[in-house]
């Protein structure tokens, strides 16, 4: 419900808007301010009808009101410039017809352009968007910082770092090179590359069925799907308890046994101590 | 009348308001003539630079901080550049052949090693490289799960990660094979034998993946085929857009 159309006190707004703008507050708070006040003055003088129309356009109201009027904002804002004609939204509605219900906003106070001299009084409606065909994202006013130089300075040094300790390793270590493949030799422990190594200590545990295929088959559809089943919206870690604990489990039985698989594995893929039995490991 | 040599920060000055300088360098370039450290050309200096328009002009302060994101996500596609530079070297002289008789693959690999200009270093880079990747892409994981930034909006992004995670272990796992030495014929070996498992399809699982009933030469033109064309197309078009649908989501995440 807009407010031109609602049942409001306008003595009462008048009022709080003079002893806001008093007071010295900011005209576009000081307007919402007197508008709460029209409003509630209004219910409280009529206690019979104030429940029945609330309850019917509370919930779509407050759906649709707070993007509507962020939208329709700028359109208003655009038609008051060029002359108090109909707004663009409105002019739809009249002409044809329109799957959405048209939403008015107030007018914009404060400083509206005026008209350039001898610009034409009139203007073209380039496209109409419904306030649904905006994926709207939330922006919150925040402290921003430009990317360049500061993120890019930090990625950059980052980088650097980083390739500066992989081109020592690789100057000083070398990959492995074994000897050529041999299908009918073969070596004792035979390993899978590291990142396998946990499933690979999962096959001595269950059956390939269990340890190869439905684990990891879990694993990944289970991750893919952990946004849609974890839908408590906060991100400060006193209010995941229960997310991190089962997140850190799950991780950290990963590296245990990824860490097992890699240095206590040994001949037969049986266990060994590492500083006892060597270690049984390639990257 | 005398001609003097141009000083060189004369011929600096004459290249730098030349149209070809200006025509490389559009506005906001730091390499341009007449940047001026202000808000305007900080943000023309993102916008107008093919790789750092990736970004938006500004980001929340607190994604600066290093213990937020710990670069992770960065190090990661700078580390997949890498391995798309050294692997491409690496190509030039690797045949993915290995016939009864001849091996050319591990022939090939040797060569590598003695005879081609920084081909060992190069080996070296893209091997380690590789296993860095697949550790920094899952604390990358790790990282976005304890700041909770899979949350709405982001929860198909997340997704996004996950396949790039399959393709990041994908592309390591495929170029394992590639050396064709007992390391690597082994190795796979044991995803052969897991394969074999696969309910109702382990035959045609088997065959695709490893062309053939054993790990065989044709094994390896397969993996290779998938390695350095076919996987790294996919994780291109996933990585774009993955970073597509940072910006659009709202930028980083946080602050917690």
């Amino acid at each position: 419900m807009n407010w031109e159309e609602i049942p409001k006190d306008l003595d009462a707004y008048q009022a709080a808007l003079d002893a806001q703008l008093a007071a010295g507050t900011d005209r576009r708070i000081a307007e919402g301010r007197a508008r709460r006040a029209a409003i509630s003055a209004y219910r409280k003088a009529h206690p019979e009808e104030s429940h029945e129309p609330a309850a019917a356009t509370a919930a779509p109201a407050a759906a649709t009101a707070a993007p509507a009027a962020a939208t329709a904002a700028p359109a208003a804002a655009a038609t008051a410039g060029t002359g108090e004609t109909a707004t663009p939204a409105a002019a739809a509605s009249a002409a044809g017809p329109l799957t959405t219900p048209s939403r008015t906003a107030p007018l914009p106070t404060g400083n509206l352009p005026t008209p350039k001299k001898g610009a034409p009084d009139k203007h073209r409606l380039l496209a109409l968007v419904p306030p649904e065909g905006i994926q709207r994202v939330e922006r919150e006013q925040g402290d921003r910082v430009n990317v360049w130089p500061h993120l890019l300075i930090e990625e950059f040094v980052a980088m650097l770092i980083m390739f500066a300790g992989l081109l020592i390793y690789s100057t000083f270590v070398n990959a492995p090179l074994r000897e050529l493949a041999n299908s009918n030799l073969t070596p004792n422990p035979s390993k899978a590359p590291w990142y396998f190594l946990g499933l690979q200590e999962l096959l001595r545990y269950f059956h390939p069925l269990v340890a190869g295929i439905s684990i990891p088959t879990f694993i990944l559809v289970g991750l893919a799907t952990v946004p849609f089943v974890d839908r408590n919206p906060s991100n400060k870690p006193g209010d995941r308890k229960l997310a991190i604990t089962l997140f850190t489990i799950l991780f950290m039985f990963g590296a245990v046994l990824t860490i097992i698989g890699s240095f206590f594995r040994g001949p037969g893929f049986n266990f060994v101590w590492p500083w006892a039995g060597g270690v049984f490991f390639e990257l | 009348m005398k001609l003097k040599p141009p000083s060189p920060s004369e011929i600096g000055d004459f290249l730098r308001e030349s149209e070809v300088w200006k025509s490389i360098f559009r506005p906001g370039s730091i390499f341009r003539k007449g940047y001026k450290d202000t808000s305007r050309d900080r943000a023309l200096a993102t916008m107008n630079n093919v790789l750092y328009h990736l970004h938006p002009v500004k980001v929340k302060r607190h994604g600066l901080k290093l213990t937020y994101t710990f670069c992770l996500g960065g190090l990661s596609f700078f580390l997949f550049i890498l391995l798309t530079i050294t692997g491409i070297y690496l190509m030039f002289f690797y045949r993915p052949t290995a016939d009864i008789g001849g091996a050319i693959a591990y022939e090939d690999m040797q060569l590598i090693r003695t005879s081609v200009f920084f081909g060992d270093l190069m080996r070296n880079l893209h091997r380690w490289g590789a296993h860095l990747m697949v550790l920094t892409v899952t604390l990358h994981m790790a990282r976005v799960f304890y700041t909770g930034a899979y949350k709405p909006p982001r929860e198909f992004n997340w997704v996004v990660g996950v396949v790039l995670l399959f393709l990041t272990l994908g592309l390591s796992f495929t170029g394992y094979l590639l050396p064709w030495d007992q390391l690597s014929r082994w190795a796979v070996a044991i995803a052969e034998g897991i394969t074999g498992y696969s309910p109702f399809i382990a035959k045609q699982a088997t065959f695709l993946l490893l062309g053939g009933v054993v790990v065989s030469p044709e094994t390896l033109l397969r993996w290779y085929v998938l390695h350095v064309i076919a996987l790294p197309f996919v994780t291109v078009l996933f990585l774009a857009v993955h970073f597509w649908r940072i910006r659009k989501d709202g930028g980083i995440s946080g602050p917690m």
